[in-house]
């Protein structure tokens, strides 16, 4: 020791100083570290989080507008959308020049079919205006405001022409207020109808039926989590067993016995009627309805709610309940007071995992939810393979995934993502 | 805790206990033959009277469990046929059991001597209950099984079947999946790209977890989260974005896209499984092979690979599952070519159902039990050879 503070900074082998040739190491190691995480790190990157990154920018993305109708556009930007009356001829002219061009491209229909989200019955208006304007010569056929009206009426709507300027723009809100089921009225966001407000409806029924999966999760797998802790380990080793073969089955083989079991004609109404619980006729309805979904997806998701709450409760030390009974705490104040308080952290975790599984699930609802027990993930699957309406399937999955990030976050702050756990 | 003392209990209390549980029996044979009320009162009365009498015959255990056994066998018989008959005997062997367990008192011996008979009925009550769950937990995959040999095209137990007659049951579902062409090109489409898809998820996924083990690594918890979000993210997004991505660059609907796309759903599975084992890797094994003049490359392979080899395979086995079982994603990236075996179970099961499904599906259970088994086995080896439990 004395001998360093003599001879100034204490040097490594190779004569610089320990302090920089320390800090070289480190940072070799980190880079190293870097190297091997890298090619991962990519991979991911390419194949998932840029796919995820796209959605998000489809769910704003409107570029269809003013790339298939320019001019239109560029005429529409001065027209007062107040006025009550329909744009002048120029507006006709320039929509004229560029349906022309449009429909010789076949691009018409899906402006059409992109407004009439917005807007329904303007797909039709533009499928007729399309044919007919193959054949103008813009030159000289004007003038086509009258064209365009005798083609349909609704060609001099200020309604119809109100929701071309609306989505003129290259970014849009309008997939995320239709999702929260709102439009863009003539001043500003409104509310769509009572009767037409079907997502505001699904959410509140996915968190609903999540919360209602993650709570019966909760009461069956705390039992069965208790047991396999507390049994010599053994017993508890083969009872595991029991939990993981589920964990492992394929999901669709779960389903598809869930199917079996509870259909009308199924193993578990037969075991009712032939035991004399119920009468042949009134057999129960268990299946394409919530319950089904419940019951289900209970089932599925249990193993995930049991393995986290088994790893907590294998940490707890018996003793603690022992020497609460000893001084004097009845059987249940021990339990509530003293295991319980312990065995929180596992519940959250279990709990949290559970709930963010099951509100994104697709396959089990699709399958025995009939048109009851559907979440929003179905609805989405609905808007990308048969509306065809991405943007709104990609508004309703950015609305989604920022909820489940949400609870990832909280995850990775109460139990940290490196202590997720399997079998 | 052969500390608590056993000893016999009264005739009165084993005839009330045997009484209840009869009527709890009673209950469901007196709805099946037409009056729950009477099938209780029926119940109790003959439980409680075997109860009595058993208290006094403790010695002769045996001669009175095999009456009480064919008794019973045969009452069920008279009422139900052999089905009925056999659940009956089952009801036997039960009580049989059920009753000289209480009348000896052997169901004290295993418990602490100072519970009280109030703790002890809880204990029972909660295993009872632990039962229920399990038998939830396990009777859906118990049920397809036997399904799956039905002679007839139902999804349901034909009277048949109960009869344990032979013509009730048959391989037609699997003859059926083994020569439809359908099943056949899933299957194969399955066993192409999951093996594929697991190649790639494990051979970035060990790398990556080899890096994130190291003691100073930047952003560590930024980059975890980010790895392990294709297992967060709920799988309709994760397929409406690669659906989209994947059809800008031309993926959509090829082999290669699929395998991709499952190949990012299974790196977290790797990921997970890779780390836990680094985790009770020793460092020191590594320094001192290099110390010894091995090359970092040598290292890996003679020092540490051997070592971690059972998560690394463990976590093949998760990535390859994930990638088998996987619907959504492959639904939306995949095209008619590439239909993979859970696929064809989805519109199987969505539009005509079939019970080839539940041959599948058994079969699907037969794979998922030695994956199962093979994860377990793998687990204790590894644990064996970190030495966390000494075996």
């Amino acid at each position: 020791m004395s001998d360093t503070t003599n001879s100034g900074p204490v040097l490594a082998a190779d004569g610089t100083p320990l302090k920089r040739s320390l800090a070289r190491a480190l940072r070799m190691q980190k880079i190293r570290a870097l190297m091997l995480i890298a090619p991962l790190l990519l991979f991911v990157l390419l194949t998932f989080i840029l796919p995820i990154a796209d959605m998000l920018f489809r769910s704003v993305e409107n570029q269809i507008v003013s790339e298939t109708l320019p001019r239109t556009v560029v005429a529409l930007a001065d027209w007062d959308s107040e006025s009550g009356e329909a744009p002048d001829e120029e507006v006709f002219t320039a929509l004229a020049e560029d349906m022309k061009i449009a429909a010789e491209a076949k691009l018409h229909t899906r402006v059409g079919s992109r407004l009439n989200y917005e807007n329904p019955g303007i797909s039709s208006l533009f499928r007729k205006a399309g044919r007919k304007a193959k054949k103008w010569d813009i030159e000289n056929d004007g003038p086509f405001k009258e064209k365009f009206l005798d083609i349909h009426k609704n060609w001099g709507s200020p309604d119809v022409w109100r929701t071309i300027q609306v989505y003129s723009p290259k970014l849009t809100n309008g997939y995320f207020l239709n999702a929260a089921d709102m439009k863009k009225g003539a001043d500003g966001a409104e509310w769509r109808p009572e009767n037409e407000q079907i997502y505001w409806t699904l959410f509140i029924r996915t968190l609903i039926m999540s919360l209602a999966i993650t709570t019966s999760c909760i009461i069956l797998g705390y039992p069965v989590a208790w047991i396999l802790a507390n049994l010599p380990s053994r017993s508890a080793n083969l009872l595991m067993i029991l939990v993981l073969l589920p964990f492992w089955t394929s999901l669709l083989v779960r389903t598809s016995a869930w199917k079996v079991m509870l259909q009308q004609q199924g193993v578990i109404n037969e075991t009712l009627v032939w035991l004399g619980l119920v009468a042949d006729d009134a057999r129960l309805v268990m299946i394409n309805n919530q319950f089904g979904t419940i019951v289900a997806m209970t089932h599925i998701l249990l193993p995930f709610m049991i393995l986290p709450m088994y790893s907590v409760m294998q940490t707890i030390n018996p003793t603690y309940l022992r020497a609460a009974k000893s001084l004097g705490a009845t059987n249940w104040t021990s339990f509530w007071r003293v295991y319980f308080p312990q065995s929180v952290p596992g519940i959250g975790a279990g709990s949290i995992l559970v709930f963010i599984l099951s509100i994104g699930y697709y396959i089990t609802p699709e399958l025995v939810g009939g048109t009851k027990g559907v979440f929003i993930s179905n609805r989405i699957a609905f808007h990308i393979s048969s509306s065809l309406n991405w943007g709104l399937a990609a508004a309703l999955g950015t609305i989604l995934l920022v909820v489940v990030l949400g609870l990832y976050w909280a995850y990775d702050k109460i139990v940290g993502i490196d202590n997720v756990k399997l079998g | 805790m052969a500390l608590t003392p056993v000893k016999k209990q009264t005739p009165t209390f084993t005839a009330s206990v045997s009484a209840a549980a009869g009527a709890f029996a009673g209950l469901f044979v007196g709805t099946a033959q037409g009056s729950g009320l009477l099938g209780i009162v029926v119940g109790a009365l003959l439980m409680a009277i075997l109860g009595f009498v058993s208290t006094g015959l403790i010695e002769k255990e045996k001669i009175v469990r095999a009456v009480v056994l064919v008794a019973c066998g045969i009452a069920g018989f008279a009422i139900g046929g052999l089905p009925a008959g056999i659940i009956g005997a089952l009801f036997g062997l039960f009580f049989g059991w059920f009753v000289f367990w209480l009348a000896t008192g052997r169901y004290r011996s295993r418990l602490a001597p100072y519970l009280t008979s109030g703790q002890v009925l809880w204990h029972f009550t909660f295993r009872v209950i632990c039962g229920v769950i399990f038998v939830f937990l396990i009777t859906p995959i118990l049920v397809v099984m036997p399904l799956s040999f039905n002679a007839q095209d139902f999804f349901t137990f034909t009277p048949e079947m109960l009869r344990f007659e032979a013509e009730g049951y048959s391989l037609k579902h699997y003859r059926d999946f083994f020569t439809s062409d359908q099943w056949q090109s899933a299957l194969r489409n399955s066993l192409t790209i999951a093996p594929m898809a697991t190649v790639l998820s494990v051979g970035f996924g060990t790398l990556a977890a080899i890096g994130l083990s190291q003691p100073h690594v930047p952003f560590r918890r930024a980059i975890m989260a980010i790895l392990i979000s294709p297992m967060i993210v709920p799988l309709i997004i994760s397929a409406a974005g690669m659906y989209f991505f994947y059809s800008r660059i031309g993926l959509q609907g090829t082999y290669f896209g699929v395998v991709l796309a499952h190949a990012a759903l299974g790196i977290p599975f790797v990921i997970i499984t890779v780390t836990a084992t680094l985790v009770g890797f020793d460092r020191s094994l590594t320094r001192a092979a290099a110390n010894m003049g091995a090359d970092p490359v040598t290292t890996f392979f003679k020092v540490q690979m051997p070592l971690i080899l059972p998560g690394v395979i463990s976590g093949g086995l998760f990535a390859f599952i994930t990638s088998f079982d996987e619907v959504v994603v492959v639904l939306f990236v995949g095209s008619a070519g590439q239909k993979t075996l859970p696929w064809q179970m989805f519109t199987g099961l969505r539009e005509q159902i079939s019970p080839t499904i539940l041959a599948v599906a058994t079969i699907l259970v037969v794979i998922s039990i030695c994956l199962l088994t093979t994860v377990e086995m793998l687990r204790r080896r590894s644990e064996r050879l970190r030495g966390i439990t000494p075996t």
